[in-house]
């Protein structure tokens, strides 16, 4: 893990404004954050394919869905609160239900959004999208991980939701580093114990897996980049092939990663998950690292977990 | 196909109204009193005035129709089926549980149904995203957009009214099925969208006002429309809900209700004696 940070928000922007040249098709919306957002790269760029639709998320996205049944591929972008929240029935009656080709690519999820607060701060936004029949869910750990997931979903025909951060986060992987929509990352071959992470914890998985190692602690981290369809392979393999298995979300704990890691576990290989998450309340103001400490969603709660 | 002139429009309207309520009986569900009352502009659309073809619903240069007022579908179906996207004969499956004909409009089970729709207020949405790809792609398609006039009370219409204007989509014409009455009661008992014409006026529309259910007047309109260059048109139409049954005519109670035996037959004998 290198000491650079990143913000998967800033890789996004990045990654749009190459997908753009490659892609004529690909068309970009936003509701009045794409400087928070990063579209404004691709704005700035590719003016005739951007659409700035002001402070009206579900016309946002009922627009996006109207020019993906004329075979444009948009990517909407606004925070996953307005996203997620706001446009939900939007996003399951003229996206998801007709299946059409629309990309969500929310930024500003869960509470390291941080002095914003508890009105900003989506902790539920899994949940709701992974509910959605017809629904892919993505919640990328890095910059490089990202870039790719960006340019990979617009050749996946139908809706996918990405679930980008604020929080500058380390980047994990090297350039050439390959992945697969479904498939989660094992980092470690350790047998004491699989941590299951997602977005900006798996950077605090690694950190807590190289401190447990220090103690003679071998655990495995697994970078659960794709929600749904979740990885189902990985997670019985190391329920048995480990000790001990813990989860670490930005995410209320209900209906999250570990959710559906538990719903995989109870149908597949009954074994107990210590789920680390948001204990069903809302965020509050606070610096983002400040946050995840007070919420206990940081590498000392996994730590604890060894105790 | 031929376009339709008057006198065979009014002709194929009063089939397109027997489709409605055969449609609805058969079910004994639907929505029979609002589909009523657009059945002449659909039929006008589907009938005169929009470039589509049957034996190519995907079409990419065809018009495009978005009924936004989802539960409006008897009328959408009867049209469909009448103009050859499907037999006549399917009306009677609608709602069935084997049946491709959704209770509300299903883009990717139905030939010829261009968007899902039937949660209110989201049909402008994406009638201007494909209005906005019709300009992107220099194609001359123009698109349709069905509203009622209890559905305008939804926020979202706002949003993509301000977006029509800002896009200057002058390849889209908006419909409002003004019949005055939603399911609690009139539209100024239960949520006044009046005035209509100088809401959307503000909103940058062009502003048309007709009899909807009046044939030569939806002609016309269209004509109109057309011309309009720089902004989106708005058709005002005023109908009565439940047009053509007489006891269905302005009466509430008939916006979700199937008629039984003797009111089926009683509508179609109604509906044969205007021939």
């Amino acid at each position: 893990m290198e000491d650079v940070k990143k913000a998967t928000r800033e890789s996004y922007g990045e990654a749009l404004l190459e997908l753009g040249k490659n892609n004529e098709n690909v068309v970009v919306l936003d509701a009045d954050l794409a400087s928070a957002t990063k579209t404004s790269l691709f704005a700035k760029q590719y003016p005739d394919r951007f659409f700035d639709m002001g402070i009206a998320e579900a016309n946002m996205i009922g627009t996006a869905a109207g020019l993906a049944t004329c075979n444009k591929i948009p990517y909407t972008s606004t925070f996953a609160v307005f996203a997620a929240g706001r446009a939900y029935d939007q996003i399951r009656n003229s996206i998801c239900y007709p299946n059409l080709n629309v990309k969500i690519c929310a930024t500003h999820a869960g509470i390291t959004v941080g002095e914003d607060g508890a009105t900003h701060q989506m902790i539920e936004d899994i949940s709701l999208m992974r509910t959605l029949p017809n629904m892919t869910v993505i919640s990328p750990s890095d910059d490089v991980q990202t870039k790719w997931i960006i340019a990979e979903i617009s050749k996946i025909k139908g809706p996918v939701y990405v679930r980008l951060t604020r929080l500058a986060t380390p980047i994990i992987y090297e350039s050439d580093q390959t992945f697969e929509i479904g498939k989660a990352v094992q980092i470690g071959e350790g047998t004491d114990g699989t941590v299951f992470a997602t977005g900006v914890c798996v950077a605090e998985a690694i950190k807590a897996q190289e401190i447990l190692k220090e103690r003679g602690i071998d655990i495995r981290v697994v970078d659960i980049h794709t929600i749904k369809p979740i990885d189902r392979k990985i997670i019985v393999k190391c329920a048995k092939e480990t000790k001990k298995l813990i989860s670490i979300e930005d995410h209320n704990m209900i209906g999250g990663l570990g959710s559906a890691i538990s719903e995989v576990l109870t149908d597949e290989y009954p074994a107990k998950l210590e789920k680390i998450g948001i204990k069903d309340t809302f965020g509050k103001s606070g610096k983002a690292e400040e946050l995840m400490k007070y919420f206990g969603i940081n590498y000392e709660t996994i730590l604890e977990k060894y105790r | 196909m031929e376009k339709l002139d008057k006198n065979e429009l009014k002709q194929m309207a009063i089939k397109i109204r027997k489709g409605i309520i055969e449609t609805v009986y058969y079910a004994q569900s639907g929505h029979p009193g609002g589909s009523l009352s657009i059945a002449d502009i659909l039929t006008v659309l589907y009938f005169r005035e929009m470039n589509i073809n049957p034996q190519d619903p995907n079409w990419e240069d065809r018009d495009r129709l978005v009924l936004s007022k989802g539960h409006c579908s008897p009328a959408l179906y009867s049209c469909l089926a009448y103009r050859g996207f499907f037999s006549v004969d399917e009306l009677k499956t609608f709602r069935n549980i084997n049946s491709f004909l959704q209770g509300h409009p299903d883009k990717n089970k139905i030939p010829g149904v261009d968007m899902t729709t039937g949660s209110l207020g989201q049909g402008l949405s994406s009638a201007n995203g494909m209005a906005i790809a019709g300009k992107m792609d220099k194609k001359d398609y123009r698109v349709y957009c069905i509203l009622g006039d209890g559905e305008i009370e939804e926020g979202q219409i706002w949003e993509a009214a301000m977006a029509s204007n800002k896009y200057k989509l002058d390849n889209l014409c908006v419909i409002i099925d003004n019949n005055n009455l939603q399911i609690d009661g009139t539209i100024e008992e239960v949520m006044s969208s009046y005035p209509i014409d100088e809401k959307f006026r503000s909103f940058g529309f062009e502003i048309i006002k007709i009899d909807g259910n009046d044939i030569d007047e939806i002609i016309n309109a269209f004509e109109v429309a057309k011309n309009v260059k720089g902004k989106p048109t708005c058709i005002i139409a005023k109908t009565i809900k439940g047009k053509g049954i007489s006891y269905m005519e302005n009466q509430v109670g008939w916006h979700g209700k199937a008629p039984n035996e003797e009111q089926y037959e009683l509508a179609i004998k109604e509906l044969e004696s205007n021939k």
